[in-house]
């Protein structure tokens, strides 16, 4: 049998991506077996007959009440993974998380403050987008008050805005209704697909779609990134221009997904180092490999989210859950050239 | 014909001069030298002429164009720079890392093609190293690495080859190579400038040697008329003897 090379995996994440969004689509509570599914197909393009009710109940359960979490679960997963392997790439270091400037923590105040205002779920998901990028505009602002471009005091900067929003979101935790708003605050920071309705989705997913893919033609810059400033400039790269553009597609990759689903952790530490054990740290290749594998990540974690209880779990507690034990799991093969 | 000339260069940190009035310039095939002691400006010219910095005053050309009036890009096409260390990341190929060196023509949104890889092979045959094209550059040794970094700077096509102290770190074996790898490269017609802490390097392999001193250009000229017991005592502020065995002349304390 042939071994694996890492020019052969990159299709081949693609097939497992579309083979697992196929599998999200056919099975839950009421699974539709796949041959039901070519009669569905057969029937709506003309070449067959099913029952119309049959056909309602499939039609539904596809387009309406799988299709919209399925979408939201690939691009979810997949920027997460693309934002924390390219944010590793700026900042040259391999435990770095999409939420280093203070995105994160700058969405979950947006989300906060959304709540106790009791906006419209669309309008929480905006501010939470809105937020997380003024957190790292100002995390950014605070490294640019020394004139330098250092790396170290952008790190400092994001610290500190990570700070400064996390204080924030626990002074709006603690104005929130006990009763009422906290829970829903609280759920909301666990992650879940499960608000995703077709409305915020409609709105978000091409934007995100496109950063994605954006993010991902943008590898062989990337891998620039791991030069030194000094040898990047030797060699004519455009060293500031390319840091600063892929932090601010990075910070919007993130915030786009927080809107959609809250907060989703590990995936971007995560998935990218996966995704390097397989195809190596070239970030023309990573970075899609690192997209289709965020996306089945997350679909299986949406799997066992839904299906473990009667009762949904939030996502953020599966994937931290299984994200910690398979990062103990491919550590000692991932720690190879950093530690 | 001139591939760059520094006329005049002054800099300037806070209120204390770093370089003051330096000029000289680097005909191709030469094997350049910069000496001096540590704190004598050699880093700060080596950014000056990379382009890197800017001087308070005086300039540099490349090839009769002021520095400044270049980009990025065409400066990279005349000028290669293998820095002291280089440790990326992320266990990036030595294939990967030397075929960086092909951006300042391609740019970046360029796919790799056959005269990439031709061009990177090349460079990592002539460096007798094309058995480590595979290896990740992290897991190299010293020695290893400084190969690999001037196969980048060879596949960068640069007239001019600047090294900031390329023997650092390295064990005698790789420091000997490393420097008849220089002279060979210099034969060749490229011109090469070369920082080190080590007269006897200069002495070996340079036919040129720059001597800094507290900023400013002590001497230019050959490393035998140069460098001398008296030179080494005002830089480094040590008394050595000199010896001379088979033509070659080396330093020892007293």
């Amino acid at each position: 049998m042939p071994s694996l090379t890492p020019r052969s995996i990159a299709p081949l994440s693609i097939l497992l991506l579309m083979f697992a969004m196929l599998a999200a689509l056919l099975l839950g509570r009421f699974a539709i077996p796949i041959s039901e599914l070519f009669r569905f197909l057969a029937a709506a393009c003309g070449f067959g007959q099913m029952p119309v009710g049959r056909y309602q109940l499939v039609h539904s359960l596809i387009f309406e009440a799988r299709l919209p979490r399925v979408i939201a679960a690939v691009l979810v997963g997949a920027g997460l993974s693309v934002s924390g392997a390219a944010y590793q790439a700026v900042f040259r270091n391999p435990l770095v998380s999409p939420g280093l400037l203070g995105v994160l923590s700058g969405c979950a105040f947006g989300a906060a403050l959304g709540i106790i205002w009791q906006l419209s779920p669309l309008a929480v998901a905006l501010l939470s987008c809105v937020t997380g990028l003024i957190a790292v505009a100002t995390g950014v602002g605070i490294a640019h008050l020394f004139q330098t471009s250092s790396i170290l005091l952008l790190v400092l900067g994001g610290i500190v805005a990570n700070a400064l929003f996390t204080s924030l979101l626990s002074i709006t935790q603690y104005l929130a209704d006990p009763v009422d708003q906290l829970p829903s605050i609280v759920y909301w920071l666990l992650g879940s697909l499960s608000a995703v309705d077709r409305h915020t989705l409609t709105l978000v997913a091409p934007w995100l779609a496109f950063a994605i893919v954006l993010m991902c033609l943008a590898g062989r810059a990337i891998d620039a990134l791991s030069l030194s400033d000094d040898e990047a400039h030797s060699l004519g790269v455009p060293v500031q221009r390319i840091r600063y553009g892929v932090i601010v597609l990075a910070t919007l990759i993130c915030a786009l997904t927080v809107s959609l689903a809250g907060m989703v952790g590990w995936i971007g530490l995560l998935v990218p180092h996966l995704a390097r054990l397989l195809v190596g740290p070239g970030n023309g290749r990573l970075l899609p490999v690192s997209a289709c594998l965020g996306g089945v990540f997350l679909l299986a974690a949406d799997g066992v989210a839904r299906s473990v209880s009667t009762g949904e779990i939030p996502l953020g507690i599966i994937t931290e859950l299984f994200g910690a034990i398979a990062f103990v799991l491919v550590l000692h093969r991932v720690r190879r050239g950093w530690l | 014909m001139t591939v760059l000339a520094a006329e005049r260069l002054s800099c300037r940190l806070g209120q204390r001069l770093i370089l003051d009035d330096v000029s000289f310039s680097v005909r191709p095939g030469d094997n350049i030298a910069l000496l001096g002691a540590n704190g004598a400006g050699k880093s700060t010219l080596l950014r000056i002429l990379l382009g890197l910095l800017r001087p308070a005053a005086g300039q540099v050309t490349l090839a009769g164009q002021p520095l400044q009036q270049l980009s990025r890009r065409a400066i990279a096409r005349q000028l290669a720079y293998v820095p002291q260390s280089h440790v990326p990341s992320f266990p990036f190929s030595v294939t990967h890392i030397v075929a960086q060196g092909r951006l300042p023509t391609t740019g970046l949104g360029h796919v790799a093609d056959g005269a990439d890889a031709e061009s990177v092979e090349r460079a990592l045959v002539e460096l007798g190293i094309e058995h480590l094209r595979h290896r990740p550059y992290t897991e190299l040794s010293g020695g290893e690495r400084q190969r690999v970094l001037i196969a980048r700077a060879m596949v960068q096509r640069a007239r001019l080859i600047i090294l900031d102290e390329p023997v650092t770190g390295l064990d005698y074996g790789h420091q000997l190579r490393l420097l008849a790898l220089l002279e060979r490269l210099a034969a060749q017609g490229l011109s090469i400038v070369s920082s080190t802490h080590r007269p006897e390097h200069a002495l070996a392999c340079a036919n040129r040697v720059l001597v800094l001193h507290e900023g400013r250009l002590l001497a230019d000229g050959p490393p035998h008329a140069v460098i001398t017991c008296d030179l080494l005592l005002r830089l480094y502020d040590v008394h050595v003897r000199q010896v001379e065995a088979d033509g070659h002349r080396f330093f020892v304390p007293c």
